[in-house]
């Protein structure tokens, strides 16, 4: 499955597995954070009813999501906060634009925001003159590389620290080949203070959002969110519709899974409530739909609106440890990316749920119980039937349903040379045979189990 | 008791010892009747997992034809009775389809729920690394997984606990998937080799002489790749050890 010429994830994957020790150190890095994450969880014998109770909340909030936006809005109002909506991501972007218009200003700092990599924010600023500086540190690393974040909690885990050195020694003038974090973080941590003294204007994302009380919550470790937000006169907070949560106390269950989930610590060293602006100062939330609300029409995949943004499935999916973030070629990569991607653009990315072994892992570490492997059988069928699968593949699949559903065209092809070792797990290509490249071909042995029953059968 | 055995389509073309050891396992355990209806095929889930769900209505009735008749389908396989206890459908006998859905079980778990095996007459002295297949394991529950905060169980080594002078090596990664994947293997060579050279690699560090599973497919999977490398090491169906004697 092409995508628009940049090549799909197994293409992209095989060029990661070129550097095998890169692939493993990715591995082995994300690997310990699960661990982290079981540990963590494991001291908390109420694991599974949190899950249970936030995955319930979260179906609550789904399915009368109207009214509940309606009512964080009302509440945000009164409070003294701009509510802005947003259709789609060129109307989210248009809104931010205007309000740093208004107030004059073309600077602006941003703590980490997946949904404003969504929406391609920072583009579209730059190329309207204003600029952007993430304050996230791996958001900001990967910003001096020009790259796009490889995870959504850990936006530079591809990257070693030697080549963090190489790009601070570039834009941040640490002396050359330095890669002791500590010196990096103190370098980044100077560099980003000038930006928070300086800038006026603050967007930050928000992590839940509460209806009763119209007040919203930001999480983060470094504490960057709250920097820019209370030292800037224009704070402008970019969410999802689907990040409400209906009462304060729902939060309770929530804070406690988000972060043992995606780096195992107990709880976000920063988990900050805005409600009102400060004297003088201005709090705008904009609500974006961009294709949540056909999301939560399609019946199916529903359930992925639940997600938290945690990045758990991440850390534990096999093939994204050996893939790397890149290979999705999306903004959430992974496999909650590969269930909401489809959703956005199907063609585009159409091959994202065909990138899993269907393991199941993610499902079982997710916080708020995505059924996200089985989400990923059922855009296969959906992808399927919407014409997006290779003609090469699908001709291979109609010779497949039709000698598996005769037993007579079955035992002749097998006869003629083991249908079996020709379709199965040859389905895809038989002339290249990628099996064969890196495995082994299993020993055909002198008779199948067919021919040893016809013989042995009252043994 | 009339069991109706459904042997995968692959491993009675190239992992017959599997089968006939589940064969013979259940005959010695006590089953009245055994029965290999020789018309079957395949449980259609390569087709299904690539996306063809829609394709596999022949395949099913196929596969209803040849099983409904049973007290139970036994199968030496996680992953086509998970295909095919969550997947089969016919929309012209429904109920039926329903009933073979009930009835199907794969091998370990129909020995540990059905027969209530207690103990087995069985000798394998010899140092096994277990692979936990993941369609038995988090889609049928024949062990619990690393993922949750639950008590641990394990209905396929429960069975093997009951072998004689068998060796269960420790494992770095408990229940990490092997990467065979169905059609994954083949279109998403890179990773699905990767992922199995590291699950390989964590039974070869442990000290193991045979790796075994519930599900041939992830076995062959690795015994491609531990052959690639001239290892010594083979894989064995659970089945094999728990019919050794």
């Amino acid at each position: 499955m092409e995508t628009n010429g940049i090549g799909d994830h197994a293409s992209l994957a095989a060029d990661f597995n070129k550097d095998k020790e890169r692939v493993e150190w990715h591995d082995e890095t994300l690997w310990w954070i699960r661990q982290k994450r079981d540990k963590n969880v494991h001291q908390i014998p109420e694991w599974e009813q949190l899950r249970e109770a936030a995955s319930q909340i979260k179906l609550n909030v789904l399915s009368d999501l109207n009214s509940y936006l309606q009512q964080f809005e009302a509440n945000a109002i009164s409070n003294g906060i701009k509510v802005h909506w947003a259709a789609d991501a060129a109307e989210h972007n248009q809104i931010v634009h205007q309000l740093l218009k208004n107030a004059g200003v073309s600077q602006m700092v941003k703590s980490k925001s997946m949904l404003t990599e969504e929406c391609g924010l920072n583009e579209y600023l730059a190329e309207h003159g204003i600029e952007v500086i993430d304050s996230d540190l791996g958001e900001r690393i990967v910003q001096l590389a020009k790259e796009a974040p490889s995870h959504i909690v850990l936006p530079c885990i591809h990257k070693k620290k030697e080549e963090i050195g190489d790009l601070f020694h570039e834009f941040l003038g640490t002396p050359e080949n330095m890669a002791d974090p500590q010196v990096l973080t103190e370098a980044a941590r100077g560099h980003l203070r000038e930006i928070f003294l300086t800038r006026r204007a603050a967007l930050t994302g928000v992590n839940f959002a509460i209806a009763e009380t119209g007040e919203f919550v930001v999480c983060t470790n470094e504490g960057n969110a709250d920097m820019g937000a209370h030292l800037a006169d224009l704070h402008i907070a970019s969410m999802g519709i689907e990040k409400l949560l209906p009462e304060r106390r729902h939060l309770g269950v929530f804070l406690r899974l988000l972060t043992r989930s995606a780096t195992g610590q107990p709880i976000t060293t920063y988990s900050s409530h805005f409600k009102k602006p400060q004297k003088g100062k201005q709090i705008h939330i904009i609500l974006v739909d961009n294709g949540r609300s056909v999301q939560l029409g399609r019946e199916d995949f529903r359930n992925s609106l639940k997600c938290i943004r945690c990045g758990a499935c991440m850390n534990t999916c096999p093939v994204y440890r050996r893939s790397g973030g890149h290979s999705y070629h999306a903004v959430v990569a992974g496999p909650i990316g590969s269930i909401l991607s489809p959703n956005l653009d199907m063609k585009k990315y159409a091959d994202l749920p065909f990138a899993s072994t269907l393991c199941g892992s993610c499902t079982n570490v997710c916080p708020v119980k995505i059924d996200i492997h089985d989400q990923l059988y059922k855009w296969r069928q959906v992808i399927v039937k919407a014409g997006y699968a290779p003609a090469t593949k699908t001709a291979t699949m109609q010779v497949m349903s039709k000698t598996l559903s005769s037993p007579a065209l079955y035992h002749l092809s097998g006869k003629a040379g083991r249908w079996v070792l020709k379709y199965i797990p040859f389905a895809v290509n038989n002339k290249f045979n990628p099996w064969y490249k890196q495995r082994d071909m299993p020993e055909p042995p002198e008779e199948s189990f067919g021919e040893w029953y016809k013989k042995n059968q009252t043994k | 008791m009339r069991v109706g055995l459904f042997i995968p389509c692959y491993v009675d073309q190239f992992y017959p010892k599997a089968a006939i050891a589940t064969f013979q396992l259940l005959k010695k355990l006590g089953v009245d009747e055994v029965v290999y209806p020789q018309n079957q095929t395949c449980c259609g889930q390569p087709m299904a997992n690539s996306g063809f769900e829609y394709l596999g209505e022949g395949c099913n009735r196929l596969f209803i034809e040849n099983f409904a008749e049973f007290d139970y389908i036994v199968a030496p396989s996680g992953s086509c009775v998970l295909h095919i206890s969550e997947h089969l459908h016919d929309d012209e006998q429904p109920e039926k389809a329903k009933d073979v859905r009930k009835k199907i079980y794969e091998l370990t778990s129909f020995l540990t729920d059905v027969l209530n095996v207690k103990s087995l007459n069985a000798k394998f002295p010899h140092r096994v690394g277990v692979h936990q297949s993941c369609h038995g394991q988090r889609g049928l529950h024949l062990s619990q997984m690393s993922e949750l905060v639950a008590p641990y169980y394990s209905k396929p080594g429960s069975l093997l606990n009951m072998v004689k002078d068998i060796d269960i090596i420790p494992l770095s990664r408990a229940d990490e998937c092997c990467g065979f994947g169905g059609t994954f293997c083949v279109t998403e060579e890179a990773v699905s080799v990767k992922m199995g050279q590291d699950r390989v690699a964590d039974h070869l560090e442990h000290g193991a002489e045979y790796i075994t599973g519930v599900d041939m497919s992830c076995l062959m999977h690795m015994e491609g790749i531990l052959r690639r490398k001239k290892s010594k090491v083979k894989v064995i169906h659970i089945a094999e050890i728990l019919n050794a004697e």
